[in-house]
């Protein structure tokens, strides 16, 4: 009893007012209480569970037998039985034609009537008169067992198993086992409805309330906040772009400078310019995209000059290729098979006093294959270049290491690899942490003299790397299938997680 | 890039000591080729272009056996003087201009040998020599030729047994019916076809199509005949040098034939001076020139120390790939080893910068995830179905395409944005809406004054599909991306087949159209499978970036 003194109970309305009413009735039923409270039994068993936690009710569950009158029962406490009914609209309103008595389920009160003797029909010209018997008489003055019956059901009272089943039979109750839960007041609850207060509740925070000070009179409904909500979308960038921009985050960060340029280059600076010959077997039709259009313009003459001469012979220091270059090959327009494209360009614009620099750019690439789980015919590389007469190749292996590092992989390793246009060329691989393998990303070197002296003018070690991108976003976003990558699928775009670097 | 399956009890034979596969592993990938994978028998290797000399069991175990330190520098081979002639006629310049030949004789031939040399010459043929056009090769029983032979040409209806024939087939038939005949005949589309005759007149080979029946290595024979010819003489003599490398090394003596006054194969190796500053500056490394020396002789080169600065390098015949020192500066670096190379941060001081498209971008897009616009990324191929056809349009005669796409659902380049955010919609059918989109990114189109006869330009679209999707909403983020880019877009009525009429405008930036925007027709919507309203937008966001930073 001092326990509940001390405490503080924080009671909901709905719990309040049921604690003040079972407090009047001592004990009642769920079934019970929604109608005398007005709200439904759903919120009546809330309410009682939440009391009886703070002991303040018990609820007891037991099965027991409920009783409910149907509409036809209900239509006898009304206006008596059926075959009453039908008496009383003999008697009364003198009525004696069968065919002219206007009661509902006629036939089923002359049924009854007449099976229990309380009417008789006699043939009258065309059709039945009814006629009401002594025993019809006397079953009109008095109530009969069966109104009897169910004015005790209405008011709670005791019925004999007989009579349930007479009045099962005539469809006037439903009778069925059923949970019912009965709710009995504690000691404690009894001290605690004395005490505790009604207090208005209200559901939202209004103007109103808030101008006039209503607010602190109030108390605010209780949510239930752990249930479920409509989902709301949020706009956002789409999944490969937010890597992107991290991956541009991390060049910018080291001091290189963004190149863009087109999709669509002439053979000549996809493949010349980069000391591709022209016989090669990269330029062939089933690896590159030839774009259906008239021949494209070489529009620098001195660097197709320099590029044809160091195909054809070569200069003083390399033999070159050693064949008839020719401008019809290098005039094809093609989808740009790497974004080296892009670094062959911007060689060709900077000048010996510029150095050292340092480009990288970010850009789609095109190779002609069939689509499917693993390959793209169109897909992203991360390309970089410094031009620094004082580079590397141990700074190549710097460059690419830090970028490694702050994707998330610490292990990074090259093995020499062929490119035409560099030398050292080499494959550069990751170590796959939780695949514990070596992953193949792409391609890195030192330009060839061949490459950078017909764009720069002068030979200078030109560090280039050129990487594939999916591979790491799709281990990063779980996706095995690369085509996810742009399927645009709206619920994976609104519920893919954020690039978390 | 080619992979063989090389035999590799042969590998191992020729280096002369037995590797385990663990070592094999760890090495082979590291002097330059792609390791697939080791076996009982095989070792599966996908070998660069610039080694075609490693296309064999003999080049490859000659490569690694240097680099596993067993084998120091060029390999000497000698060979003998021979009577051994051959002519080559004027007519052959305009069919296939380059023909050289050899002997190598002593060969000890078995059905294995055979296999392994049409390996070795078919992948030559493929990789090395461009499907046979630069040159091809042809391996002849020596002792079924009478000399001096004779390279030739001769007319359409000449007659002679093919290889693994049995009855006479004039040129014409072998160019029309024979399987190489069909495959190659493209090489030699002139009037007159390049042929080896011997000194009976027998043909030992027509080239670059099939070899004469008669001259068929067996395995009896003990001596072969090669013969190379070719469009382009540095690749003929390659490739005799590496059939020839490869032949010396299996047992079998070279002897050299006189053609037409030169005399083959030249096995001469060639001279390269390498400057030791330029390879420690390329490399980072500090090597002394006997280190250089020692590195460069493991990788099966000659090399000799000139001064404390300059080492003088050999080339063997067989390597192709030595253009430049810094080929050699390659090689250093391999045997050296890539794995040894520590990494180093360069102290080169830049400062970094986006591109203004970037920045511009990024600014764009952030304001339409503001606007709870989701961004999607689709490719910049596409095709005309989805450009013009389902939004209502004739196809564009400005629309890019490629010339040879595998894919033809992928064969044009996109040239607008919008189309593909429907194309987006009707994939999204399933998902809740409303859904909004956009894109932003190139589009291309055909323009004669670029100098790719093509111009890229930059786009942004955006839809909205929903219940309450309409004009009036998507005029209102309209207006909040000119508000917040501080341009003056202004709207005027406009009839656009993709959109329902009266519903629709041209958007307009300082007199010029830079868009359009409206609700989507109804025909749009259905050919789309989308059964909700759509309003949609394009811009060409390089113009509104012209006005921004002008």
């Amino acid at each position: 009893m001092a326990e509940s003194e001390k405490k503080t109970y924080n009671l909901q309305y709905h719990e309040v007012i049921l604690l003040k009413k079972l407090s009047e009735m001592k004990q009642s039923t769920v079934i019970a209480l929604d109608k005398i409270l007005g709200i439904d039994q759903a919120a009546v068993v809330r309410a009682a569970m939440t009391l009886a936690q703070l002991g303040l009710l018990t609820i007891d569950e037991s099965d027991k037998m409920v009783v409910a009158l149907t509409r036809d029962g209900k239509t006898v406490i009304d206006k008596g039985l059926p075959e009453k009914q039908l008496i009383h609209a003999v008697i009364k309103d003198k009525v004696m034609i069968l065919s002219m008595i206007d009661i509902k389920d006629r036939n089923i009160a002359l049924g009854w009537a007449k099976k229990q003797g309380l009417v008789e029909l006699e043939k009258s010209d065309n059709d039945m008169a009814v006629k009401v018997t002594s025993k019809g008489l006397d079953f009109y003055k008095v109530k009969s067992d069966i109104e009897l019956a169910l004015e005790n059901i209405v008011n709670n009272k005791p019925v004999d198993k007989g009579m349930i089943e007479t009045l099962k039979k005539r469809r006037l109750i439903t009778a069925e086992f059923k949970t019912v839960r009965t709710l009995s007041m504690t000691k404690d609850g009894e001290k605690i409805a004395k005490s505790v207060k009604l207090v208005k509740e209200v559901s939202k925070v209004t103007p109103e309330l808030l101008k006039d000070g209503k607010w602190k009179e109030v108390k605010f409904r209780k949510y239930n906040v752990v249930a479920p909500v409509a989902p709301i979308y949020p706009g956002k960038k789409h999944f490969v772009s937010q890597s992107l921009e991290y991956v541009r985050r991390i060049w910018l960060e080291m001091g290189f400078k963004e190149m863009e340029g087109n999709l669509i280059a002439t053979s000549f600076w996809n493949f010349d310019a980069l000391f591709v010959p022209q016989n090669h077997p990269a330029r062939e039709m089933q690896d590159t995209f030839y774009v259906d259009v008239k021949e494209g313009r070489l529009s620098d003459k001195k660097v197709v000059a320099g590029v044809k001469k160091v195909h054809e012979t070569g200069d003083e220091e390399s033999c070159g290729w050693e064949y008839d270059w020719k401008d019809d090959e290098a005039k094809t327009v093609v989808l740009r098979t790497h974004t080296t494209v892009l670094s062959a360009q911007t060689i060709a614009n900077i000048k010996e006093s510029d150095l050292p620099v340092k480009y990288f750019a970010i850009g789609k690439c095109f190779r002609n294959e069939s689509l499917d789980w693993k390959h793209l015919f169109e897909f992203y590389q991360m390309e970089g270049i410094v031009v620094d007469k004082n580079a590397n190749f141990k700074q190549l292996l710097g460059y690419l290491k830090e970028f490694y590092k702050k994707m998330g992989y610490t292990a990074v390793r090259i093995r020499p690899a062929y490119f035409p246009y560099t030398e050292m060329s080499c494959e550069v691989e990751v170590f796959h942490p939780r695949k514990k393998e070596w992953v193949e990303l792409g391609g890195a070197g030192i330009f060839r003299p061949e490459v950078v002296k017909p764009l720069l003018g002068i030979d200078v070690p030109v560090l280039a790397w050129g990487q594939g991108l999916e591979r790491i976003l799709s281990e990063y976003y779980k996706i095995t299938d690369i085509r996810n990558l742009y399927k645009n699928d709206v619920s994976k775009l609104r519920s893919t997680k954020l690039w978390m670097w | 890039m080619p992979t063989v399956n090389l035999n590799k009890k042969k590998v191992l034979e020729y280096i002369g000591k037995n590797i385990s596969d663990e070592v094999l592993s760890e090495k082979i990938p590291m002097i330059g080729t792609d390791l697939e994978g080791i076996t009982a028998d095989e070792i599966s290797v996908e070998i660069f272009p610039n080694r075609p000399d490693m296309l064999c069991e003999e080049g490859f175990a000659r490569a690694l056996k240097g680099f596993l330190g067993l084998e120091k520098g060029l390999r000497k081979y000698d060979v003998n003087k021979s009577d051994y002639t051959a002519t080559i006629d004027s007519s052959v310049v305009k069919v296939r201009e380059f023909a050289v030949a050899t002997v190598i004789k002593g060969l000890d031939i078995d059905s294995d040998f055979i296999t392994r040399l049409m390996q070795v010459q078919e992948k030559l043929h493929t990789t090395h020599s461009r499907n046979r056009k630069s040159a091809a090769i042809g391996v002849h029983d020596l002792d079924t030729v009478s000399f001096p032979l004779r390279y030739t040409t001769k007319g359409k209806d000449f007659k002679f047994i093919p290889l693994e024939g049995k009855n006479e087939m004039t040129i014409e038939e072998i160019l029309t019916v024979h399987p190489k005949g069909k495959a190659y005949a493209h090489l030699v589309d002139k009037d007159v076809y390049p042929v080896w005759l011997d000194a009976k007149d027998k043909v030992v080979s027509f080239p670059p199509i099939i070899n004469g029946a008669h001259t068929t290595v067996t395995e009896n024979t003990k001596n072969l005949l090669l013969d190379v010819t070719g469009t382009d003489e540095k690749v003929v003599l390659q490739a005799l040098n590496i059939m020839v490398a490869m032949l010396a090394d299996a047992g079998g003596k070279i002897y050299e034939v006189d053609v037409s006054g030169s005399k083959y194969p030249i096995i001469v190796p060639k001279l390269m001076e390498l400057d030791i500053s330029y390879a420690n500056r390329l490399l980072g490394l500090e090597l002394d020139a006997g280190s250089v020396v020692d590195y460069l002789l493991m990788m099966g080169l000659g090399a000799k120390k000139l001064s404390d600065s300059v080492v003088e390098v050999s080339i063997p015949c067989y390597r192709t790939d030595i253009l430049h020192p810094m080929d050699l500066v390659e090689d250093i670096a391999i045997a050296y080893g890539y794995e040894n190379f520590e990494s180093e941060m360069s102290d080169a001081t830049t400062v970094g910068s986006e591109s203004q498209k970037t920045v511009f971008l990024r600014k764009v897009s952030e304001l339409l995830v503001g606007l709870s616009y989701l961004e999607c990324k689709s490719f910049h191929m596409t095709n005309a179905k989805t450009l013009f056809e389902k939004m209502n349009h004739e196809v564009s005669k400005d629309l890019v395409r490629t010339a040879n796409a595998v894919n033809i659902e992928y064969d044009a380049m996109r040239d607008r944005l919008l189309s593909g955010l429907m194309k987006i919609l009707s994939e999204n059918t399933h998902n809740e809406y409303p859904q909004n989109l956009f894109e932003a990114g190139t589009v291309i189109s055909h323009d004669d004054s670029s100098e790719t006869n093509v111009s890229e330009n930059t786009n942004i679209a955006m839809v909205s599909a929903g219940l309450t999707s309409d004009f009036s909403s998507m005029k209102a983020v309209i207006e909040t991306f000119a508000l917040n880019l501080d341009v003056a877009i202004g709207f005027e009525e406009h009839e656009d087949p993709s959109f329902i009429s009266g519903r629709c405008a041209k958007l307009i930036l300082s007199g010029v159209q830079i868009g359009v925007i409206g609700e989507l027709h109804p025909e749009v919507l259905v050919n789309w499978g989308l059964d909700v309203p759509v309003a949609g937008a394009e811009i060409e966001l390089s113009k509104v970036m012209d006005a921004v930073f002008k």
